[in-house]
């Protein structure tokens, strides 16, 4: 394990400092050690925005915290759901006396934890709001889209739904637009090799060298096939074919794209992978409004990447358009 | 012969269930890494010797008790199992709150309460190879017992046996729910670690219960 770290159990940690040490501008800590709020004023008069995850999706969680997006994190080790109360935390950080809006992923862990923190925050007459991403089409049918896992589209949930808090939107409204979002929104992924915990050493999955999962979750779940490595013309084709046929997207639909690498794959790549699905959006008569490519939310070093689509109407457009600035995404609203 | 337990009393039983705990983290580790990612004893230990801790300094009844163990555990412990132990207490403290002592009708709905939060959290059924298939057999047993006109005592000896039955039933099971679920048929043949711990704490609490009112 050739890395950048000390005490392989103390990685979460580590990082916190650093990203905190770096970004003063964007990110301030709080009382729990595991929560991240927005520096300065944050959501005061207006719906606070959270979320949290597990470590090893960065620049996922905390560096989508800033103006315009997230209000506060909470924090999980490697690959693993932040703590029931680490949730309350962050939704107290995130309240500014209108309400909390809670947009995470469909996983069980998560799921429980903020359940009870739901729960707990409660007791004190806080108002926090849920809506849980399922994004990921590979990880389940259709018919099954409650089991299915929150990915990348989740960055597009965060943005759309803090844009509306901004705007001075109650915690209802925000909470339909999230929905709305995430229900237009499908995603894929391609693993081309694993990746390792630091605190266990060793993998926990493998793909074989010349082959690739389509369908790989953000922590090595296993897709719906294995298949011999294709040029990226090919891998791009299986994507797309994945998701359009999903939700599914139509000619004249307007959509937002986003290619997050999942970890060790060049930067160079993604933009490879990115040139098919335009032309292939392109060929379907399908219009890109927003493009975003780039390691967004990652796996470790899991070599890999993952398309996104999220079918847009004018609110969503006008959303995602807003002026919003973090470590993961800094959109200036020029446009 | 007691039919009745002085909760204030009962408060060094948490230290028995602490203990059973701590001393198999190993084992819980071994059964989790069969299936799982090994660590259900590191963060259970964890939890559990941090109550501890809170314990030694500021000793309380059975029902406060629950619930320091259950504020620490939905601190110290994410993934599932802290939310899962921590509802179980934290309902089973609740039910306790404003109560001095506990007999054999109060105990059942103790249990049904705790057990009910679980359920509720983890949305996880009898057969998905979790600490359900512990917590609802013997929840059964108990109120069966009870049913029968058996006395506390008696009723907890059930529902001893029937956690034993309910831990060992999990050898056999395809896991449903939790992380061990991705491996399907190849989860058949492991004990699930969260029974193993579930089993551990009932009959910790059992026993020391039974120990109080026997005396």
């Amino acid at each position: 394990m050739n890395r950048i770290i000390n005490d392989p159990d103390d990685v979460v940690e580590d990082a916190l400092k650093g990203l905190t040490a770096a970004h003063p501008d964007l990110l301030a800590g709080t009382a729990h050690p595991r929560v991240i709020r927005v520096a300065g004023a944050g959501a005061v008069g207006r719906v606070g925005v959270v979320t949290g995850g597990g470590s090893g999706h960065e620049p996922a969680f905390v560096g989508y915290v800033g103006p315009g997006l997230l209000d506060a994190v909470a924090i999980g080790e490697v690959f693993a759901s932040p703590t029931a109360r680490a949730f309350e935390a962050a939704f107290k950080a995130a309240d500014g006396g209108r309400g909390v809006a809670c947009l995470y992923g469909n996983y069980a862990g998560d799921n429980m934890n903020v359940k009870m923190a739901v729960r707990l925050a409660a007791r004190d007459g806080l108002a926090v709001r849920t809506v849980v991403a399922n994004d990921d089409a590979a990880s389940a049918p259709p018919d099954e889209r409650g089991k299915r896992r929150g990915v990348a589209g989740e960055i597009l949930m965060w943005k759309t739904a803090a844009a509306l808090a901004a705007e001075g939107a109650d915690l209802e409204t925000v909470i339909a637009v999230a929905q709305k979002t995430i229900d237009a929104t499908r995603s894929v992924g391609i693993g081309l090799s694993a990746c390792t915990i630091p605190a266990a050493g060793k993998p926990n999955f493998s793909i074989a060298d010349g082959t690739m999962e389509v369908g790989i979750g953000h922590h090595g779940e296993p897709g719906i096939a294995v298949r011999p490595i294709a040029p990226a013309r090919a891998m791009a084709a299986t994507m797309m074919e994945t998701i359009l046929a999903d939700l599914p997207f139509a000619r004249g639909d307007d959509v937002a794209v986003l290619v997050s690498g999942l970890g060790a794959t060049p930067v160079m790549e993604l933009y490879i992978l990115y040139a098919h699905v335009a032309e292939i959006l392109a060929e379907a008569g399908i219009r890109v409004r927003h493009r975003f490519v780039g390691n967004y939310f990652t796996s470790l070093e899991m070599m890999g990447a993952s398309v996104t689509l999220t079918r847009l109407d004018a609110e969503l457009d006008r959303l995602l358009g807003a002026k919003a600035r973090s470590i993961g995404l800094t959109v200036t609203g020029d446009a | 012969m007691s039919d009745t337990i002085d909760l204030a009393a009962a408060g060094p039983i948490l230290h028995d269930m602490i203990k059973v705990i701590v001393d198999n983290a190993a084992l819980l580790n071994d059964l989790d890494g069969a299936v799982g990612d090994g660590d259900h004893g590191v963060n259970m230990s964890k939890g559990f010797r941090r109550t501890g801790q809170k314990l030694d300094a500021a000793p309380t009844g059975l029902g406060e008790g629950f619930g320091v163990l259950a504020e620490t555990l939905l601190d110290e412990i994410g993934g599932s199992m802290g939310p899962l132990y921590g509802s179980f207490f934290l309902d089973m403290s609740t039910f306790l709150r404003g109560r001095t002592t506990l007999d054999r009708d109060g105990f059942a709905a103790m249990l049904r309460a705790g057990v009910a939060a679980v359920v509720d959290l983890g949305e996880g059924r009898l057969g998905d190879k979790s600490l359900v298939d512990v917590l609802v057999p013997a929840r059964d047993a108990f109120d069966a017992a009870a049913g029968r006109g058996e006395d506390f005592s008696a009723c907890l000896g059930s529902l001893d046996d029937a956690a034993e039955r309910g831990f060992a039933s999990t050898r056999d099971l395809v896991a449903k729910i939790g992380r061990a679920s991705r491996l399907g048929e190849r989860s058949r043949g492991h004990l699930d670690a969260g029974a193993a711990s579930c089993r551990m704490l009932l009959h910790a609490l059992a026993d020391g219960l039974r120990r109080q009112l026997d005396d």
